[in-house]
C-alpha cells in the first residue's frame, strides 16, 4: 500500500511543502554497524547482517531470542549478529536496569554472556539477585560491576543505542533490520533466514 | 492510485478543535499556538504493548521536547477508556476522545474511515502558527515510528511554507 510523505520542493526560490504519494518505504538503519563499539557475534566481514533493537522484558524479544540462536546455527559464519538497547522503560519497569545489567558485564567483556542469562531468566528481572549471582558466577569484579550499576555509568549508551534505533524507525521490540533494512515479517527464525538470504 | 489522497497535506491550514482530555478538561489546538504540535489519529485504545505506537511516543518525548512541541493523540474512543489506557502505558501527553459527535475531528482532517467508524493511523505536524508542514498516513496495522515526525521537526526551522488556502 502506498503511503504519503511530505517533501521539500525548490520552486522559484521559494521551497513548498507537498505531500506526495510513495512506493512502499524501506525503512534503513541509519545508524552503521560500529565494529568498535557495536555488540556483535559472527565475523566483522561476514556477508550477512542481522541487528536487532531489543529490550530485555518485551516477551517478543523473549520469543524471538531462541529463534536467533536458530538462525546463528545455521547460517554460521555467514553471519554477524548485532544487538542494540531499546528498552521500553515505561512499560517495562526492569527494562532499562537489565540493559544496564548487561553493559555492566560488557565493561568486564562478558557481554553475551549476561545477555543470554537475562533472557533465559525474563521472569526474574525484578530480583537484582539473581543477575547478580550470574555476575559472580562469570568471575565479575562484584564491587566494579555493582559500582557501574548505581551509578549508571552505561546509561548513556543506552539511551545512544534507543535514539539511533527511533531514527532508524524501530516502531516496537523487537525491531530487526536485515542487511540494512528493517524486516518487516515475522520474527521468527524461518522468516528471518529467508529475508537474509534473499538477493539483495 | 490515489489511495491516500484523502488526509490534509502540508501546507493547509490545521482545522481548529476542541476535545476532552478528562472528563471535565477540554484541549483546543489553539491552546498551543506558537509551539509545534503532533496531532496523532490512530485508530483504537489498547493495542498490543510493545509495538505500540503510543508506548514509543511515551518513551520518545524527551526529543520531542527539544523542539518545544506538543503531542496530542486523537482516537474516537470514549474518555474513561483512555484515561485507563493513559494509565495503563504510562502515557506522558494528552489522549483526546473524538467520541461525540463521534470522528467529527478525525473527518476534518481526513483521517476518518467511514467503514470501520474509527481514526486512521494519521500523522500531523502543524508549525508553530497552526500550518500543517508534514503529514503522513500509515497503512492499517503499520505503527510509523516516530522518525517521520522528527525528521519533519528538525524541517520546521529549515523550510518556510508557501500558505495554501
Amino acid at each position: 500500500m502506498a503511503a504519503t510523505k511530505t517533501v521539500p520542493r525548490r520552486t522559484t526560490g521559494k521551497t513548498r511543502l507537498e505531500t506526495v504519494e510513495e512506493e512502499p518505504e524501506t525503512t534503513r538503519l541509519v545508524v552503521p554497524v560500529d565494529p568498535g563499539g557495536d555488540h556483535i557475534q559472527g565475523p566483522l566481514a561476514a556477508s550477512l547482517t542481522l541487528v536487532e533493537y531489543g529490550d530485555y522484558q518485551c516477551p517478543y524479544c523473549g520469543a524471538a531470542y531462541p529463534e536467533v540462536k536458530k538462525i546463528q546455527k545455521q547460517l554460521g559464519s555467514k553471519l554477524r549478529f548485532v544487538f542494540r538497547n531499546f528498552p521500553l522503560s515505561r512499560i517495562h519497569e526492569h527494562a532499562l536496569n537489565a540493559a544496564e545489567t548487561a553493559e555492566a558485564a560488557n565493561a568486564q567483556g562478558k557481554f553475551w554472556d549476561m545477555h543470554d542469562f537475562l533472557y533465559e531468566h525474563q521472569d526474574t528481572l525484578g530480583d537484582p539477585g539473581v543477575a547478580l549471582g550470574f555476575a559472580k558466577k562469570l568471575g565479575l569484579d562484584i564491587q566494579k560491576f555493582q559500582h557501574d550499576l548505581s551509578q549508571h555509568t552505561h546509561q548513556s549508551r543506552i539511551k545512544e543505542d534507543f535514539n539511533g534505533g527511533v531514527r532508524s524507525g524501530v516502531n516496537g521490540t523487537p525491531t530487526f533490520y536485515v542487511n540494512g533494512l528493517r524486516h518487516e515479517g515475522a520474527a521468527t527464525a524461518r522468516e528471518l533466514v529467508k529475508a537474509l538470504e534473499a538477493p539483495k | 492510485m490515489k489511495k491516500n489522497g484523502s488526509i490534509l497535506v502540508a501546507g493547509k491550514k490545521a482545522p481548529n478543535f476542541s476535545l476532552n482530555s478528562t472528563p471535565d478538561q477540554k484541549v483546543s489546538l489553539t491552546d498551543f499556538r506558537g509551539q509545534p504540535v503532533i496531532l496523532a489519529f490512530y485508530p483504537a485504545d489498547w493495542s498490543p504493548v510493545c509495538t505500540d505506537q503510543l508506548s514509543l511516543y511515551a518513551e520518545v518525548m524527551p526529543e520531542f521536547k527539544k523542539h518545544n512541541a506538543e503531542l496530542l493523540a486523537i482516537s474516537v474512543d470514549n474518555i474513561w477508556s483512555h484515561l485507563a489506557f493513559s494509565k495503563d502505558r504510562k502515557l506522558n501527553f494528552p489522549v483526546l476522545a473524538d467520541f461525540e459527535p463521534k470522528g467529527t475531528v478525525s473527518r476534518k482532517y481526513g483521517a476518518f474511515k467511514e467503514k470501520i467508524g474509527e481514526a486512521a493511523r494519521a500523522l500531523f505536524v502543524i508549525d508553530d502558527k497552526g500550518v500543517i508542514r508534514w503529514s503522513h498516513l500509515s497503512p492499517d496495522g503499520v505503527n510509523p515510528g516516530a522518525d517521520g515526525i522528527l525528521l519533519a521537526l528538525e524541517n520546521l526551522n529549515r523550510n518556510q511554507p508557501v500558505v495554501q488556502g
